[in-house]
């Protein structure tokens, strides 16, 4: 009882503090995903392009991104970016993460683009559409709306990786926990408290994610 | 009977999907408001034949004539001449994402620059001329296939179209919706539009047809007029065809 007890006392105590910080990792989280949809969109059309310079260069990209730890990515671009140039910590966070985001999200997006039928593309061409065209107004549409469950998975993901920029110092959820729990002595009550908070934040997000397929599929009708 | 003025015409046309070559030196023309069926058993070459006539299969060989001028598809801007060739798909191919009225009038906006009220309204004719005046606001999924089949001949005849061409477009419906469809291939033909028709439909290529065509093995065994392919075919092959398909 007593610990349940210290439980609730430390997560209210804390709720201050763990809330900005909560708001930090969704930052983190939707700018990364939303700069990697971007980034997905534009290498998985590289990917299906017909020169073979093009989609060389999406294969590089992703081999690099889905063969080395995001760990390794984040302190790549944190320390190399900002001996470069001055750049905030948030932002070297956020790209290190649309980045890695951006790798997965090629590859869901070509998957997605690939399993539109055909007969889609010649339909448009037979009416006298442009490639680019028929590409954006046909097929896109299409496509976005079949990697809507995989972008979802992708977004719970990123939001869980987020946690390794509290490693580049941002005080986001897992960073703030981790402080809290050495400078009180008690590191398992505010890990746990942090899991509490990312399983909060999933949960909502899985609401959300279910919520806007359902409008997406209806609006097919 | 018709005008001939010549609407397309095809010199030696070869095609090869690798080793296996499908069309072997084609010669056909298509004059101004004709309607020819092309006829043969399947791996004929008929419907690729239909596919190059757009350019949605590449030729390996051979000339293509449109309204006179000869089609180089390394110079030519292809874009410009499908927007003058419409084309009904077996399948359908309508845009599943796009109520029936934006299928239609997708291609004229986007790539006429059609005003898009001007698009609506001609749109809606359309539509009342297929007899689907009440479903310009449904998705395509909720057609059956017969109305489908009408919206996507909406769909082509939207770009106004010189030529139109029809790919097995009854091959994938039950045969309760096939009468539907016919009848509007055959008005459309009645108006005069011209057609190349790719069809299994006998009885619709002796009634409405100009000009039948047999196809076997990537050659052209014979051509003739509806009647005289029917009542007195010149060629053992052209029997042999029509003892397999007209009698059962």
């Amino acid at each position: 009882m007593n610990e349940i007890a210290h439980f609730f006392e430390a997560f209210g105590s804390s709720s201050n503090l763990l809330v900005k910080a909560m708001l930090l990792t969704l930052e983190l989280t939707v700018v990364s995903i939303l700069i990697g949809i971007v980034i997905g969109l534009f290498f998985a059309l590289l990917k299906l392009s017909r020169f073979r310079v093009l989609t060389l260069i999406a294969d590089v990209y992703i081999y690099l991104i889905r063969g080395t730890p995001l760990i390794v990515q984040i302190f790549i671009l944190y320390f190399g970016l900002s001996g470069l140039f001055l750049i905030p910590d948030f932002w070297a966070a956020s790209l290190a993460l649309a980045f890695h985001n951006g790798a997965y999200i090629a590859e869901t997006f070509r998957g997605s683009i690939q399993s539109i039928d055909k007969g889609q593309m010649e339909g448009a061409r037979s009416l006298g559409m442009k490639p680019s065209l028929a590409m954006r107004r046909i097929i896109l549409p299409q496509a976005l709306r079949r990697a809507l469950p995989p972008l979802g998975n992708q977004f719970i993901i990123g939001l869980k990786d987020s946690s390794l920029a509290a490693f580049i110092s941002m005080n986001e959820l897992f960073n703030v926990a981790t402080t809290l729990g050495s400078n009180n002595f008690d590191e398992m009550t505010y890990l746990l408290i942090a899991a509490l908070y990312y399983l909060i934040l999933v949960g909502i997000l899985t609401l959300l994610i279910r919520m806007f397929e359902r409008r997406m599929a209806v609006s097919e009708r | 009977m018709m005008p001939e003025k010549e609407m397309i015409s095809i010199e030696g046309l070869t095609k090869s999907f690798g080793e296996l070559q499908v069309l072997k030196g084609v010669d056909l023309t298509i004059a101004e408001s004709e309607v020819v069926c092309l006829v043969g058993a399947s791996g004929s070459g008929k419907s690729t034949l239909l596919r190059c006539l757009n350019f949605l299969e590449k030729k390996d060989g051979g000339i293509i004539r449109f309204e006179g001028k000869e089609i180089d598809p390394k110079k030519d801007d292809l874009n410009k001449v499908r927007e003058k060739v419409g084309m009904v798909f077996q399948h359908f191919n309508l845009f599943p994402h796009k109520t029936v009225l934006e299928n239609i009038i997708e291609a004229p906006i986007m790539v006429k620059k059609v005003p898009k009220q001007q698009a609506i309204q001609e749109a809606r004719e359309l539509l009342r001329k297929v007899d689907l005046e009440d479903k310009a606001d449904v998705y395509p999924n909720k057609l059956s296939g017969g109305q489908k089949q009408r919206v996507a001949i909406a769909r082509a005849l939207a770009m106004k179209p010189d030529i139109m061409l029809f790919d097995e477009a009854t091959s994938a419906l039950d045969p309760e919706l096939v009468g539907e469809v016919l009848k509007t291939m055959r008005e459309l033909a009645e108006e005069g539009m011209t057609m190349v028709v790719v069809t299994h439909e006998m009885n619709f290529a002796r009634e409405v047809a100009d000009t039948v065509v047999l196809l076997h093995d990537g050659n052209i065994v014979e051509k003739a007029s509806a009647e005289q392919f029917f009542t007195a075919p010149q060629e053992t092959r052209t029997q042999e065809f029509l003892q397999k398909t007209v009698l059962n």
